[in-house]
């Protein structure tokens, strides 16, 4: 999709000018130009008062898609644990599998894992494609493309889903130039069109100021990576069955060039921010590491977890393991308090989607209290042990 | 050795404001930045050139004309010679196009022995262009590096996850995508700018690369914007008053009230 100016119809009042996301149009001879930075977003489109930017889409030639079908996701393990994202992308998928009319596949990787394939039936695949190799134990980028792209080229799905965690972005866009296809990355919603049943992609664009629904039309498989926490866990339905495909696996010298020498874990106690319901978070406002204490307090007096803003990671106050936000995790809670946190967009970006905001600071005038649903004016060193003591009543 | 550094010019998310009553982007003065992780990987190099000064430093980028900004940049903190790959027809690329793009400049520039780039950046947050030019170059990669040495034609690494981190050994050619934790990019020296404006930046445009514009930009793209819109402004919430008691007592009793708690 292309977006355009018409000539005649522009009269250079450079409003699209303003309001374009990417700086990419310019103003020459009064008139206004598309530079190369465009995006084809099509935000000026709306913008434009007089009609003067339209955006045409292109149509081309290409063979035939309705030979992929099936809802793919991709089982990541890890030690042979299926990661808790598995479990949302095969609710998700199993929605949108509905929708097409298809089924709902897994893709499992690994040595030593077919038990893990009911775990998969339980939680709604209609098949599981396994792939056991020695070589698959422990997640390698050239490893597991070669095995899922011939699987991809051999069965060829139509959509498939992957966890945006540091191993499905990894191995995402290397299956996509594999594949020959379209990668979108970090989605937070999919749907399908009813009308044609293609995948319509919605993510976060430009610090999540901006949110973009993407399509593929013209390619197949149809690819997104699903941010963790974010989509419904598929229910678990104990003892329900499914059928097991085995893939042939063949490495010949050369086909993996990365050896993993060592894994080391960072902390003992795993933080699990995208499965917690109550979370209390700190940021700058907190003025000391020795903060987090008081606010573990009012956590565990209310059955919660602990959090931070990037700042107070930064300020090297707590591990990135707690940061919540845009390069952090995101996190939709029941309840989310937010403590000394300004509100920066790429914090709220990653937790507008609780439940419940409280917001605690001291500045009257910061943006965290724009998305907080109750906010508190104060010094959190009072207002914290007042409200334990107040929830001890 | 030869090293080149794949690099974006981008605007600083970071000042974007929301017009709270219009639910606009407002971006009047917001100014255009390297990547922030660009920045790690351009430090990568140049820590490995602090150490072997017969190291050749190239930065790349694909972008506007204003890119040379950026890329002076790059050449005021140490790089040796900088790259743009500006053209019409590269223009509303996805990172598919874009890898192509990127992977045709850096053939152009006579490949390299290896290849920084930083994990994902601001304005896209894909994380996707660094592992898909080394696909498109057919050399291997890691990405989410925040430690990198390197070795007689390997390099032994930490590849972070979110729970720690894996060691993985790679053979070179290959390339790297940099995280914040990799290192602490330098500033520019006043030597640096000083000799930076004496430096020619080489702008290629798809002829130059040896790309049919059909290979490029929105016309190679497999995936399309479909639509764009700003994430509906939540109401407002309610400000507690009075004394900390009272707004305590207030919350305390508000959340029983929906039974949060």
């Amino acid at each position: 999709m292309a977006v355009n100016i018409v000539k005649e119809k522009c009269r250079g009042c450079s409003i699209c000018v303003k309001n374009c996301p990417f700086e990419a149009i310019t103003m020459e001879n009064k008139l206004a130009v598309i530079g190369s930075a465009c995006t084809g977003c099509g935000v000026c489109v709306d913008k434009c008062p007089f009609k003067a930017i339209e955006k045409t889409e292109q149509e081309k030639k290409t063979e035939d898609l309705s030979r992929y079908q099936g809802v793919w996701v991709f089982a990541e393990q890890r030690e042979g644990k299926i990661m808790p994202v598995v479990a949302e992308l095969l609710g998700e998928g199993r929605r949108l599998a509905n929708e097409v009319g298809c089924e709902l596949c897994a893709v499992l990787c690994g040595f030593g894992v077919e038990a893990l394939a009911e775990e998969l039936f339980a939680f709604g695949a209609d098949k599981v494609y396994l792939a056991e190799h020695r070589e698959l134990e422990n997640y390698r980028t050239d490893a597991y493309t070669k095995v899922i792209n011939d699987a991809i080229e051999a069965y060829r799905p139509e959509i498939v889903l992957l966890g945006a965690t540091h191993i499905g972005r990894d191995l995402g866009p290397c299956l996509a130039v594999k594949a020959g296809t379209g990668l979108t990355a970090d989605c937070t919603r999919l749907e399908i069109d009813p009308e044609d049943k293609k995948l319509r992609q919605t993510r976060p664009a430009f610090g999540g100021n901006l949110m973009a629904t993407i399509i593929c039309p013209n390619h197949r498989p149809q690819m997104s990576t699903v941010r963790p926490g974010v989509m419904k866990k598929a229910p678990y339905e104990k003892g329900r069955r499914g059928e097991v495909i085995r893939l042939e696996v063949n490495f010949r010298e050369g086909d993996i060039r990365t050896r993993v020498l060592e894994t080391v874990k960072n902390i003992k106690e795993r933080v699990s921010l995208t499965d917690a319901e109550i979370i209390v978070s700190g940021g700058m406002g907190l003025g000391k590491p020795e903060g987090f204490e008081l606010l573990k307090l009012l956590a565990d007096k209310l059955g919660g977890i602990i959090a931070a803003s990037r700042a107070a990671v930064d300020a090297g106050w707590i591990d990135h393991a707690y940061q919540v936000g845009q390069t952090g995790t995101t996190v939709k809670p029941k309840i989310y308090i937010a403590c000394g946190i300004s509100g920066a967009i790429q914090h709220v970006a990653g937790m507008q989607d609780s439940e419940r905001i409280i917001a605690i600071n001291t500045n009257e005038n910061a943006p965290i209290f724009e998305v907080a649903d109750y906010g508190i004016v104060g010094d959190l060193y009072q207002v914290i042990p007042a409200l334990i003591e107040e929830l001890d009543k | 050795m030869k090293i080149i550094v794949c690099v974006k010019q981008v605007p600083d998310t970071n000042e974007v404001r929301i017009d709270p009553v219009k639910g606009t982007l407002i971006r009047d003065g917001v100014p255009s930045i390297l990547n922030p992780d660009d920045g790690n990987a351009l430090e990568a190099a140049l820590q490995i050139k602090d150490a072997d000064p017969d190291t050749e430093v190239a930065v790349l980028t694909m972008g506007p004309p204003q890119a040379a900004h950026m890329l002076r940049e790059c050449l005021a903190m140490g790089a040796d010679t900088a790259y743009l790959l500006s053209d019409r027809v590269f223009g509303g690329a996805d990172t598919c196009a874009t890898s192509t793009t990127l992977a045709a400049g850096i053939r152009k520039a006579g490949g390299a022995d290896l290849i920084f780039a930083g994990r994902q950046a601001i304005d896209g947050d894909t994380a996707q262009v660094g592992p898909q030019v080394a696909q498109r170059l057919g050399i291997s990669v890691v990405t989410y590096v925040q430690k990198s040495h390197l070795e007689k034609g390997k390099a032994v690494v930490q590849r972070q996850l979110e729970d720690g981190y894996e060691v993985i050994e790679v053979e070179t050619p290959c390339l790297l995508t940099a995280v914040k934790e990799l290192n602490s990019p330098r500033y520019m020296s006043v030597g640096g700018i000083v000799d930076a404006c004496g430096k020619e930046i080489t702008v290629w445009d798809h002829n130059a690369v040896g790309l049919d514009p059909s290979d490029c930009g929105l016309n190679a793209s497999p995936t399309q914007v479909f639509r764009s819109f700003t994430p509906p402004p939540k109401g407002k919430g309610e400000m507690l008053g009075g004394n900390v008691q009272e707004m305590c007592s207030t919350l305390v009793s508000r959340l029983r009230e929906k039974h949060y708690i």
